[in-house]
Order: C-alpha cells, then sequence, then structure tokens
C-alpha cells in the first residue's frame, strides 16, 4: 500500500497518509479534529459518525483557541482499518474542519479523563473508599458524614478500574468528560 | 466598493457579482423582501417553477448541460422541506447548486413559528455545506463562500438559510474579491510520483482499461480532451459510468459502452479481465462493482479522484493519486509522452481481440416486433432521427428507460446528458428538461422518460408552457414500473404488486390541458412520423410512445454476482438471483 503524502490545512502529519486498510481486526482509535467554533459543527461530526454507521466510544469538545475561534473534538472510535482511514477522510471532507489527526498512528500520544465519582456509605465501607481513592490519587472535592464526591483523572481504564472498587462500597454516581489526548513531544 | 444596502439587495448583488444570470424559484412569506428586490431589476432571470423539487432539479440541469453553478430561491418550511430531495441528488451526484431559503426571523427561530422547519437541520446531512446567516453584514461573504464551496473541490449542493429580519436590515455589502476564501481549499494537482508510478503501469500493461466517470465530466471540458488524447495515444479501450457518459464519444474507435449492472457485456467481462483499471474521477458504486469480493479479481487499480473519502471506500486501490481529474490527466500526458509514449502494443492489441469477442456477442441486441413498438428499437429511432442535431440535450428520468437510454443513445460530447444516477429520483428529467432548457435556449433538449416517473414531477409543464421552453418529453408508456416489475419477475416469484398504473391520464389530453402538444404513437409504423412531428413542434410536446408491456433491460448483473456472470436475455434469467443476492437494492 502506497502512502498517499498529501498535506491539508497545517498538520505535518497528514490524516491522508493512508495506511494499509485491508486487515479486518477491530481497532480503537483517538482522532483529534480541528474545527471553527460555529453552530453546528458537533452536529456535523456525530451526524456523520450516526449516518454512516461509525462507532463512538467518547467524544469530547472545547474551544481551544479564542483568537482563531478553533475548537478542538477529540473522538475516540473503533473499527477496522479501512472503516477508520474511511472515518478520516469524511471528517476531513467537512468544510469548517481544518486538522485531523489520528493520535494512534501518528506517535505516542497522552490520553487524559477527569471523572467526578460519587460514593455514600459509612463505617468500614468509607474508610475503604477514602484509603483507596489515596492509592489513585484521587482528590475529594466534596464531603458529608455520608458521602464523598471524588476527582480522578487518568486514562480511561485507570478510572474503569477505580468506578469497580467503588462500586461495593457504595458508588452513588460518575461523570466522566470523554477522553482528552494530545501528542506528546514537539 | 463596499455599500451599505438591506439584505435583501445584498442576495441580489451577490448572485450578480457571482455571474449568475438564472435563478429557479418559487416565493413565500419569507422570501418577500428578496422577490421585492427582484421584480426591481432586469439582470437575473427568475424561472417560476411548480414545486421546489423542481426548481432544485431545474438548477441541477442548468449546472450539468453549462457546467456553471446552479440557483435556486425557496421559501423556508416546506419551501425548503422540498428541496431536501433534490439536494440530496446534488450530493449524491456532485452538482454544484446553491439553494438559497428564507426563514423566520431570528427572534422566532425555535418557536414552532408559521413555516418554521430547521432547514439547516434537516440539510445538514444532504449538503456539501449549509449556513443560516443571523447577521446581515455576514451574508454577502456567506453567499459568496457558499458558490465557492459549492463549485471547489468535490462540487455539490450548498444551502443558505436567511431569516426574513435579514433580509430587510442594512449591512455592508462585500464583493467577492474581497471575501476571505476560508480554508476550503482541496488539493487539485496530483502528486508526480504517483501519475509517473501509473504511467509506468501504463507502459508494461498487457491488459488495461480505462474507467471514466461524472468527475471527467465536472472537471469541466478541457478534461474530456485530454482523456480523449490519452487514449488516442495509448489506444486503451474505455469504458464508463452512468455520470460519466459523454466524456469520450460514444462514437469513438475505443469506446466500449457503459459498465454495471446494465452495462455492455464487452465493458464488463473487460473490467473483469483486465489487469490495470485506471479508475477517473469514477467512485466504484455499488451498481458499477457487482459483488465486491469478486470485482476484477487480477487488476492492478489506480484511482484519480478529488476526493480522498473516494479511496479504498469500496474497492481497495494499489495506486490512489488525489487531485482535479482534468489536472492529472494533463500531467499524465505529459509525463507519458516525455517517456517516449510506450504501451505494450501487441498486447494490447490481443487485448483488443479478446474485447472484439465479447463485442461479437452483441449483447444489445433484442427482439424486434412490428405489432407494439419495443421501447429499444423507440430509442434506437430517437437517436436515429435526433443524432444529427447540432445541440442535442437528452434528459432521463428513472428507471428501464433510463438505462436504455443509456445504451442505446450516444453522447458524442460531455455536458449533453442529464440523469439522476446515484439517488436515482423518479420525478428528475422533466424538471431538468426545464432548466436546460433555459439554458439553451434554441437547442434540442429531449426528455426520455417513463410514464410513473414523469407523472411524479409533472407540474413542470406548466413552467415549461409559461416560458415557452419547447422541451421534448418522450414517454416510453409501459404501463408499469418497470424497472420494479423487473426486479419482482426475476426475485419475488412474479409477484407484481403494485408496480402498474391503473388509472393513467390521458397524456395527449394532459399535454394539451397544460397548454402544449400532445402525440400518441402505439404502432411501430408510425413511430418515426411520431418523433418528426414532436421534433418540428415550436413548443413543449409530450409522446406517448406506448411501447411493449413485459420488456426487460439486458445485459443485467444481477445483484450479488460478478462482472462475468451477466445475464444477456430473457432465456438466462430463471434462478439467476439467489437469496443472498435478493437482499441488495
Amino acid at each position: 500500500m502506497n502512502a498517499l503524502k498529501i498535506s491539508k490545512g497545517t498538520s505535518r502529519k497528514s490524516a491522508y497518509n493512508l495506511r494499509s486498510t485491508l486487515g479486518d481486526t477491530v481497532e480503537t482509535h483517538t482522532i483529534a479534529v480541528l474545527v471553527d467554533n460555529e453552530a453546528g459543527v458537533l452536529a456535523r461530526v456525530i451526524g456523520l459518525f450516526s449516518g454512516r454507521g461509525y462507532n463512538i466510544e467518547s467524544l469530547t469538545v472545547a474551544e481551544v483557541d479564542h483568537v482563531e475561534n478553533l475548537s478542538r473534538i477529540t473522538i475516540v472510535t473503533t473499527g477496522t482499518p479501512a472503516v477508520i482511514e474511511q472515518i478520516k477522510a469524511q471528517l476531513a471532507r467537512i468544510v469548517p474542519v481544518h486538522d485531523v489527526h489520528d493520535l494512534t498512528v501518528e506517535g505516542p500520544s497522552v490520553e487524559r479523563e477527569l471523572a467526578l465519582i460519587k460514593v455514600i456509605g459509612t463505617g468500614e465501607k468509607r474508610v475503604e473508599a477514602l484509603r483507596t481513592s489515596g492509592v489513585f490519587r484521587a482528590n475529594v472535592v466534596d464531603s458529608t458524614l455520608s458521602s464523598f464526591v471524588f476527582e480522578l483523572t487518568g486514562t480511561p481504564e485507570k478510572i474503569d478500574a477505580f468506578v469497580e472498587l467503588m462500586r461495593p462500597l457504595g458508588l452513588a454516581d460518575v461523570a466522566r468528560t470523554g477522553v482528552a489526548a494530545i501528542a506528546r513531544g514537539q | 466598493m463596499s455599500r451599505r444596502m438591506t439584505g435583501a439587495q445584498m442576495v441580489i448583488q451577490a448572485l450578480k457579482d457571482q455571474g449568475v444570470d438564472t435563478v429557479f424559484g418559487y416565493p413565500g412569506g419569507a422570501v418577500l423582501p428578496i422577490y421585492d428586490e427582484i421584480f426591481q431589476q432586469n439582470d437575473i432571470r427568475h424561472i417560476l417553477v411548480r414545486h421546489e423539487q423542481g426548481a432544485t432539479h431545474a438548477a441541477e440541469g442548468y449546472a450539468r448541460s453549462t457546467g456553471k453553478p446552479g440557483v435556486v430561491l425557496v421559501t423556508s418550511g416546506p419551501g425548503a422541506t422540498n428541496a431536501v430531495t433534490g439536494l440530496t441528488d446534488a450530493l449524491m451526484d456532485s452538482i454544484p447548486i446553491i439553494v438559497l431559503t428564507g426563514q423566520v426571523p431570528t427572534f422566532m427561530i425555535g418557536n414552532d413559528a408559521f413555516q418554521e422547519a430547521d432547514t439547516v437541520g434537516i440539510t445538514r446531512p444532504c449538503t456539501k455545506h449549509n449556513w443560516l446567516v443571523k447577521d446581515t453584514d455576514r451574508l454577502a461573504q456567506t453567499i459568496h463562500e457558499a458558490f465557492h464551496v459549492a463549485t471547489n473541490g468535490r462540487p455539490g449542493p450548498v444551502l443558505v438559510d436567511i431569516p426574513k429580519d435579514v433580509q430587510f436590515a442594512k449591512g455592508t455589502y462585500i464583493p467577492p474579491q474581497k471575501t476571505s476564501k476560508g480554508h476550503y481549499q482541496p488539493k487539485v494537482k496530483g502528486d508526480l510520483d504517483k501519475i509517473t508510478e501509473l504511467v509506468e503501469q501504463m507502459e508494461k500493461a498487457q491488459r488495461p482499461i480505462f474507467y471514466t466517470g461524472g468527475g471527467v465530466i465536472n472537471s469541466g471540458r478541457s478534461a474530456s480532451q485530454t482523456l480523449r488524447e490519452l487514449v488516442k495515444g495509448t489506444g486503451f479501450p474505455i469504458t464508463s459510468t452512468l455520470m460519466g457518459l459523454g466524456a469520450y464519444p460514444a462514437s469513438g474507435d475505443k469506446w466500449i459502452g457503459m459498465l454495471g449492472m446494465h452495462g455492455t457485456y464487452e465493458a464488463n467481462m473487460a473490467m473483469h479481465g483486465c489487469d490495470l483499471m485506471i479508475c477517473v474521477g469514477a467512485r466504484f458504486d455499488d451498481r458499477i462493482t457487482g459483488l465486491v469480493d469478486a470485482f476484477s479479481p487480477g487488476s492492478y487499480k489506480a484511482h484519480i479522484d478529488i476526493d480522498p473519502s473516494s479511496i479504498n471506500k469500496v474497492i481497495h486501490v494499489d495506486l490512489p493519486i488525489i487531485g482535479d481529474v482534468g489536472n492529472v490527466l494533463n500531467d499524465m500526458v505529459k509525463v507519458w509522452k516525455s517517456r517516449g509514449s510506450k504501451t505494450n502494443s501487441a498486447a494490447v492489441k490481443k487485448w483488443w481481440g479478446q474485447i472484439e469477442k465479447w463485442q461479437a456477442v452483441d449483447c444489445l441486441n433484442y427482439k424486434n416486433s412490428d405489432k407494439v413498438i419495443k421501447p429499444q428499437h423507440a430509442l434506437q429511432r430517437l437517436e436515429a432521427l435526433t443524432k444529427d442535431h447540432p445541440d442535442r440535450y437528452i434528459c432521463t428520468e428513472v428507471g428501464q428507460h433510463q438505462m436504455w437510454a443509456a445504451q442505446y443513445l450516444g453522447f458524442e460530447d460531455p455536458h449533453r446528458w442529464m440523469t439522476s444516477g446515484g439517488l436515482g429520483t423518479m420525478g428528475y428529467g422533466l424538471p431538468a428538461s426545464v432548466g436546460v432548457q433555459v439554458a439553451h435556449p434554441d437547442a434540442l433538449v429531449i426528455n426520455v422518460a417513463g410514464e410513473a416517473s414523469w407523472l411524479m414531477n409533472m407540474q413542470e409543464m406548466g413552467t415549461a408552457v409559461q416560458y415557452r421552453l419547447p422541451i421534448k418529453q418522450f414517454i416510453l408508456n409501459n404501463e408499469r414500473l418497470g424497472m420494479v416489475r423487473q426486479w419482482q419477475q426475476l426475485l419475488h416469484g412474479e409477484r407484481y404488486a403494485h408496480s402498474w398504473s391503473e388509472a393513467l391520464p390521458d397524456f395527449v389530453k394532459l399535454a394539451e390541458a397544460f397548454g402544449g402538444k400532445g402525440i400518441l404513437v402505439k404502432d411501430p409504423a408510425d413511430l418515426d412520423d411520431a418523433i418528426k412531428e414532436m421534433l418540428e413542434y415550436d413548443g413543449p410536446v409530450i409522446v406517448d410512445c406506448v411501447v411493449e408491456k413485459h420488456e426487460n433491460c439486458f445485459p443485467m448483473i444481477p445483484s450479488g454476482k460478478a462482472h462475468n456472470q451477466m445475464l444477456l436475455g430473457e432465456a438466462s434469467t430463471e434462478g439467476a438471483i439467489d437469496s443472498e443476492g435478493a437482499v441488495m437494492v
């Protein structure tokens, strides 16, 4: 398979650097999309995924550049290599999209998610919950005599693990931001 | 020359500055200020259609036959929702149209106001891009940007939704030259390394084929010229999709006919057996590929396309080249010539020997009759009596007649063939022929139709009569939904559920009721006279050509089968489609 080697927008690593699309194993990819922060742009991205039958595991969006009025959408998606390449090409086709980065193939990247986890309980369970939160370096951001709200930042796997540990200890509610990701290095 | 003016004035000014001479539209409450401005000027001609869907197809016909974008102006709510089919049609076939919709005033948006619809929400998936303009100062720039997006890269439909208060308010007009083009700048120049790689493949190919599509036509007339030069130089056979007919002339000696589900035997067999497939501006649509797993198994595939998302979408290709077709073809010719214009001519000659054997099968042959008009015969006569016309345009509706038209009519030039390919929109042809005739008042514009499709937008006969458009509606009337009937015969045990019309109008009286001319022909002996009468009449004509009711369209690649498993005629249809194939559309 030949790489396309064409660049669009400003990224040095183009989303069009096609990889082999012949495999049929389902892969998980984290894709960062830089878009104009205008009305409806998120609907365009989500509509693309639902309309063409692609998966969204996680999606976050926020403005990252007030001067240029740009937002960054981070999408975690799954699919065969052909589907992933198609997702990137379709994303790049949306007019307000400036850049599409596949962080999973463009080299090492950092992925973080923030979660707020409410645990209700008293006695030994309450003590255990607090002790475990220390192991995970979660912060207590709210506390009553019978409840905690923990703030935890980490990879989605780390948050999954913490949530599972809290389940028998009185897990009451979980709010997660979804993944934000960025490439390592320069 | 930035000037203060109302939003409605800006719309007209922006259209003038974009070189628009014609708008297809229908007025309503939310676009009245714009219509008021249309009333007060003479530079832009407004064509009043009879239904907003008609406006969009007319704009498509205008765009396809001129190479310029088509413009539509409709009101909010139902005006916008009626435009959805045309937008989707234009999206599927990559036709540049700009649809301007009125919207309820900004302060009423979201209140379920009268004739309010979430137009940008509804049309988001069926436009290339759309905008809701909430500020008059942004209006001119947005319209200019809309033209830029519609016509650059892979063309497509765009929509600008303009609330009524934005039309009334004053703002500063920005001319196109001062408008920022934004970051939407698709790559048009193909990678020279890739092009050289393709030329190397062309030099050694033993069984090459050009497979060309609508992209060649969208790229402009020079792309067709370059393609012809390249085909002539290399001597490679060329086939085309439905959308690409006319890019290479049907009379050309390298032409082997359309490919795909109802393509020629030789084109499909050559696609199956080739060792180098050069796909130029086509997209491996399911009507082309048949069974994907068995598609052209032994070939090296190169794909030239301006849209990166077309690459590897359906068929995995060996050599993708992203760029404008005309641009890439130019570079191909240059590189090929600079390397000495070489081909493996002995092998290609042998390849032609094989193709000629396939051509000898004579797949478009059919059993003619002197009792009843065969639809194929009707089209052959239409072709014979019109092919020498210096300025002929053909539109079609959707169905069997469309495929027969593609098979039996010859297209010598691009922009002469208007048909709904990707979406398969019944009711496309009549309004499209209106748009073509508006753009080319003195040309011969024929809509090859089936009676069922034609009825779907028959109100546009009113438009044709009002504007004295001498469009020829050539209806092959089999009193059936022919293609549906054919599939029911092949796939559903001949149970013809709702695929015939029991209460058809008298088309002659219908034509007369609209103010046009009607001609009825039933006897093959009268066919030529009827066609001549149609051609001689200076005004809109409907020909009710009553044809064989149960004719099937062959050749056919049954769904779920490969190119080399074509059905050539009635005898080969029994049990041709298995249950897996029956699932496909």
